[in-house]
């Protein structure tokens, strides 16, 4: 076991790993912060994607070891601390961008790094980064369309609610 | 105009925000206090006989505090089924045992054989490699056709053979049917496989056990979409465990598409273990065991002959299937191809001789049960791929040979036992073609042309059957439970509304529609409605979330019991006013007395149940909580015509959906923007099924596509947006809402349509191709393309 010290969501997170704790399972249970989920155990989903110093990333690739010292944010840090959304969580419910909610966190998560980098993506450029991110529920529709309208673009075209 | 708020309105859904912010409580999210984790050994082979199972070492590692395997449960019920169905000889089908831990025999990849609990997750895995196992292997049972020749190996050396049932629709039928297609002008044949899928609900199944020393209460947290049924079948038919000492709790559910409707074997030994040990014992499976152990769907291999008459009219369908129910009997798997395949044969059309003849086969596979439509894509996607062939062959038009034949006069009675009780499927084929803009398919086509692209047009219609009900009719078929459901509408002294449902919502949004509903009854604000679901402590027995069957069957529930409110409201109001009851009105949550100006809040009148200073104490009870079961006179059947565009790489045999349009008459929606939604998922799911998803086995019954990385999902980039539309609306005749629910219909309805647009494009562009069996893969269309 190993102590390891990061910063998750703007404050000092710490706890003992072993040294093969993965840094989602770090996350959920040594830290309780169990928004960011669970779906796969061969990084393919995607509904654990936090952002480590900025930069989206698949929580279940890395060990939470290898965190030592970064700047982690997950789901619950994005909301502002009375509670209002960012622009992509409110677009998501704006425009019926989940269902169940389980891929959620972690399409929210890969959306905002997508509007950072690219801020204003086309509906291709959004199906493409989101091919790490596997949703069972919506079919797509409406998360590619929440996160177009999230970048400010007129989505009134888009087929249907 | 859109409506702001009640049925009707797209209310926005009040449960994203907890799910956006990551305050949602899923199962996997519940730890309580001195919890063990559990780690289930499976069998890694398909087939054998299982000698020993020493766990003497795994017992000495650190952490474990027990390890079980099947001689601890040989005083413990088998996993139960819930259907039995009945063969074309009158005799019950062949139920084998079902142990929670293998006992003499593993029957496939997958299949518990031991259990170790352990202080942690990982202390229980470890331990779980040290257990020493010694299976003889056996040959693995793994096509079904071989599996029924005289002498095959057997699945289960207790039964006289693999099969399950010999299953004929109706009976009486077939020689009128024979006879039928003897004498038709013309016989169209389609032999094809529905490829087996998995139903990868995005949160893995997690189980709780918790026991109570104290009180001798068992409460099981479990991602289920009954958890009343859940209760009934481990309480009663495996653990012994009396419904008022077991406590059944779903929380948040990550999808489940019928895969979490099931009782499963981890629920149960997590349930027996924390009573065993007296701790809790929390089971979270991963995604690869998930693949190997939640029930799979689909998995028919149909021959269907279609025979017309010389004025191209419907005259008979017959039908072979051999239908693979796995390794065990899971809770609803015989009525899979049975009854929610067979009765749905007619389709659309007045085709008066139908035969259905269902075999199902025991196979050293994961068990098979429904998922997503179960037994309505399977029979909607042989009867729409047989017109089109038949179309093509007679050289007529696809959309009006379906036209031809369409039943048009409701209600209307088909030979496969069902009464059709509204529908216009002229309506939903027209509103098809304008979103589908199919005038505009030949531009699209030469643009695809100038590309280098073959373009396809596939159009088809579906009609499903859903709220399955009534219960004693799905009794005779032979159900061994009812399909009712339940509501309790709690009114709170100050007005807000407590509504308690047996149904669960995983992803549907029931507490932002069903709050609609109630909320339209009264006239109150939405936001004064909450909708509590999934824990058997306060929620009225209710069969759950499934089939299509929420909205119509517990929305009707919940109707009733609000119907119950108002009218005991109205005696209270009127009481208030000194009025006469008759003369009561509601409107926009006041209570007035016609013709006068006098009113009461429903704040006022809820208050006096609960306060009952000036209240009729002599006629009516205080307080204001009603309850309503709600047994369905017949199922519901939503219908529509669906249509997609491909492009073919004529270089790699890639397939991609260009457009995609789905026209359906879900009778009244409650709201349009979470019916969209719907919609969308169910395409997704069915157009995954069309060209991605393959279930895949080798011979020896090991799993190849078990993980994200060999199991295509679909993703973003594959699917385009799509144009849905739900304004064609003929109302259900049967339940207060006029619903017909709208959960089942995408998945249902698309498979089709892809398939006959790649049939399209491809003959379009000269090749013989009649038929590819799903998933359209690339190499597959190539191959096809070759000859």
């Amino acid at each position: 076991m190993a102590q390891v010290k990061m910063t998750v969501n703007g404050k000092p997170a710490s706890g003992e790993v072993e040294g093969r704790t993965l840094l989602v399972d770090f996350i959920r249970d040594t830290l309780g912060l169990t928004g960011t989920h669970v779906g796969c155990d061969t990084s393919q989903c995607g509904a654990c994607v936090v952002h480590v110093d900025g930069k989206a990333v698949k929580a279940c690739s890395m060990f939470a070891a290898e965190a030592e010292g970064t700047e982690v944010t997950t789901i619950e840090g994005m909301a502002a601390e009375d509670g209002t959304m960012t622009p992509v969580q409110k677009a998501f419910q704006d425009f019926h961008g989940l269902q169940c909610g389980f891929c959620t966190p972690g399409m929210v998560m890969s959306a905002e790094a997508l509007l950072k980098d690219n801020p204003s993506p086309t509906e291709a450029e959004v199906r493409e980064y989101l091919k790490g991110n596997i949703c069972r529920c919506t079919g797509y529709h409406n998360i590619v369309k929440a996160i177009l309208a999230a970048s400010g673009q007129d989505v009134t075209g888009i087929a249907a609610e | 105009m859109p409506k702001d708020g009640g049925i009707g309105a797209s209310s926005k859904r009040r449960e994203d925000v907890r799910f956006l912010t990551g305050a949602g409580n899923y199962t996997d999210d519940i730890n309580l206090r001195g919890q063990a984790y559990v780690h289930f050994l499976r069998s890694d082979v398909a087939h054998g006989t299982l000698n020993s199972v020493d766990t003497s070492a795994a017992e000495g590692m650190p952490g474990v505090l027990k390890v079980f395997t099947g001689a601890d449960f040989a005083e413990v019920g088998g996993i139960p089924c819930g259907w039995q169905v009945t063969d074309r000889h009158g005799e019950p089908m062949q139920e084998p045992p079902h142990p929670v831990l293998a006992q003499g025999k593993v029957r496939h990849v997958g299949d518990p054989i031991a259990a170790v609990v352990a202080e942690s997750r990982e202390q229980a895995r470890d331990a779980a490699e040290a257990i020493e196992v010694d299976i003889s292997d056996l040959p693995a049972v793994m096509d079904m056709k071989e599996a029924l020749k005289e002498g095959a190996t057997k699945v289960h050396d207790d039964l006289t053979s693999n099969l399950c049932y010999d299953w004929g629709f109706v009976e009486e039928n077939k020689g009128a049917v024979d006879e039928a297609i003897k004498n038709a002008a013309h016989v169209t044949t389609l032999e094809l496989v529905n490829n087996r899928l998995v139903p990868n609900a995005m949160e893995p199944r997690v189980a709780v056990g918790d026991y109570s020393r104290g009180t001798d209460d068992s409460t099981l947290y479990t991602t289920s979409q009954n958890p009343h049924v859940i209760r009934l079948l481990m309480g009663a038919f495996v653990l012994g465990i009396p419904e008022h000492k077991l406590r059944v709790v779903a929380p948040d559910v990550g999808g489940g598409f019928g895969s979490k409707i099931y009782h499963y074997a981890e629920e149960a030994f997590c349930t027996f273990a924390a009573k065993k040990l007296n701790r809790p014992v929390k089971w979270t499976c991963s995604r690869s065991e998930a693949f190997i152990s939640d029930a799979h769907g689909r998995d028919h291999v149909t021959k269907i002959e279609l025979a017309l008459d010389a004025d191209n009219n419907f005259t008979a369908v017959r039908t072979e299937t051999y239908a693979n129910m796995g390794a065990y009997l899971s809770t609803f798997a015989p009525s899979i191809p049975t009854w929610l395949h067979g009765t749905l044969m007619a389709g659309n059309y007045k085709t008066p001789n139908i035969y259905v003849n269902v075999k199902a086969v025991f196979t050293n596979t994961v068990p098979v049960d429904a998922y997503r439509g179960a037994g309505r894509p399977e029979a909607t996607y042989q009867l729409e791929r047989v017109i089109d062939k038949a179309a093509r062959e007679l050289g007529v038009d696809p959309i009006e040979l379906r036209r031809q034949n369409f039943i048009t006069e409701f209600p209307y009675a088909t030979p496969v036992a069902v009464e059709y009780d509204t529908g216009d499927y002229n309506a939903t084929m027209d509103k098809l073609l304008e979103i589908i803009d199919k005038d505009g398919f030949q531009k699209r086509l030469e643009d695809s042309k100038a590309r280098g692209k073959l373009r396809g047009l596939g159009i088809n219609c579906y009609i499903e059957a859903c709220g399955i009900a009534p219960s004693n009719l799905v009794g005779q078929l032979g159900a061994r439970a009812g399909l009712y459901e339940s509501a309790t509408v709690r009114v709170n002294a100050t007005g807000g509304i407590t509504v308690m449902t047996g149904s669960h919502s995983h992803g549907q949004g029931h507490e932002t529609s069903f709050a609609q509903v109630v909320a339209d009854m009264i006239g109150i604000d939405e936001s004064m409605i909450e909708i509590e679901h999934g824990d058997t402590a306060n929620t009225p027995m209710g069969m759950g979330t499934y089939g299509s069957r929420s909205i119509a069957v517990g929305g009707s529930a919940m109707v009733k019991a609000t119907e119950k409110i108002i009218a005991k409201a109205r005696k209270i109001a009127a009481h208030l006013m000194e009025a006469s009851e008759a003369d009561i009105e509601l409107k926009d949550g006041q209570f007035s007395v016609a013709g006068t100006d006098k009113s009461v809040a429903w704040g006022d009148v809820t208050l006096a149940a609960y306060v009952p200073h000036n209240y009729p104490l002599e006629e009516i009870e205080p307080g204001l909580e009603e309850t309503a079961f709600y047994d369905p006179a017949n199922f519901t059947y939503p219908s529509g015509a669906y249509a997609c565009e491909v492009e073919v790489d004529p270089e790699t045999g890639k397939v991609t959906i260009e457009r995609f349009a789905a026209a359906d008459d879900f009778g009244n929606v409650i709201n349009p923007m979470i019916v969209s939604g719907q919609v969308h998922g169910g395409l997704a799911q069915g157009i995954g099924q069309a060209l991605l998803e393959q279930t895949s086995y080798d011979a020896d019954g090991q799993l190849l596509s078990a993980s994200y990385m060999d199991y295509a999902m679909p993703r973003a980039d594959d699917v385009p947006f799509y144009q849905v539309d739900h304004s064609c609306q003929t109302p259900c005749t049967h339940n207060p809402l006029g619903v017909k629910g709208c959960g089942e219909a995408g998945a249902i309805g698309s498979p089709p349509s892809v398939v006959n647009a790649v049939v399209d494009a491809l003959q379009r562009a000269g090749h013989d191709v009649t038929h590819i069996d799903m998933p359209l893969t690339p190499s597959r269309v190539w191959a096809a393309m070759q000859g």
